[in-house]
């Protein structure tokens, strides 16, 4: 039998993992701590539902990903007329030559496992993340990170289906360009 | 879908890919692209290395400093 308080103290545990978890897709640190308090409130509430569940990280990041989607909307419709003027990709234009060839190939890394390894990779990775648009990051995050449809993602954000792959398509393109300036490539540069 | 793509929409198209499934024509098209383009092969792997990288990203604060 386990009593109230072990549960409370297992799912405390887990608040530093839900936080980050929280703020890599809202940005916001306050925010953030909103919706993972409202989370575990939510998890001692349904204490029942866990009962039978081995993996509580699991269970609570579910509480937690609807949570972070309800202030996403909130989000979108507080500035929804500020962000609808995000630049236009002007910079992807200058990938490709006029006839929509590479300008310049991209070089293929070396041993990208090993990134994955490496703590100091993925902190090259939130930066690239911080210096995306922010409703192109909002779309690309909720995408990768909380692994959403695009329907879902379209309808949160109030954009088309078109919209929303140009957006991801426009988010991938910057985050390439700048793991391979800042990590990958710099790493050790294959010229071919 | 036009059968020979050029670089911008081949990367285009490899990128949807990972939204929504691709038609019949458009996969054709792009796998007949990245057999004869490499830096779009390049491209179409980098973007599932960053797929990867990203959903480990919140698992990735294990230790600071190794």
């Amino acid at each position: 039998m386990k009593s109230p308080d072990d549960f409370r103290s297992r799912i405390e545990q887990q608040r530093p993992y839900l936080l980050r978890y929280a703020r890599l897709q809202l940005r916001d640190r306050d925010a953030a701590e909103d919706a993972v308090q409202e989370t575990l409130l939510a998890a001692l509430r349904g204490e029942a539902g866990v009962a039978g569940r081995s993996d509580l990280r699991t269970w609570l990041t579910g509480i937690l990903k609807h949570k972070i989607v309800d202030a996403v909307r909130r989000a979108s419709r507080d500035s929804a007329v500020s962000l609808d003027a995000e630049d236009e990709a002007g910079e992807l234009h200058e990938l490709f030559d006029a006839r929509g060839h590479w300008a310049a190939r991209p070089t293929s890394w070396d041993h990208p496992d090993a990134a994955l390894e490496q703590a100091q990779f993925f902190a090259v990775l939130e930066t690239c993340l911080q210096q995306l648009p922010v409703k192109t990051a909002r779309a690309f995050m909720m995408r990768e990170h909380m692994g959403l449809d695009t329907e879902d993602i379209c309808k949160e954000l109030g954009i088309t289906a078109t919209n929303c792959w140009v957006m991801l398509y426009r988010a991938r393109m910057a985050l390439r360009l700048c793991l391979e300036g800042r990590w990958l490539g710099a790493q050790e540069p294959p010229r071919k | 879908m036009k059968l020979m793509l050029t670089c911008r929409e081949a990367t285009r198209l490899a990128s949807e890919g990972l939204d929504r499934e691709l038609g019949f024509g458009e996969r054709v098209a792009l796998r007949m692209h990245l057999a004869i383009c490499r830096g779009c092969t390049t491209f179409d792997r980098q973007m599932k290395f960053l797929r990867e990288a990203v959903t480990r990203l919140a698992d990735s604060e294990r230790s600071p400093e190794s």
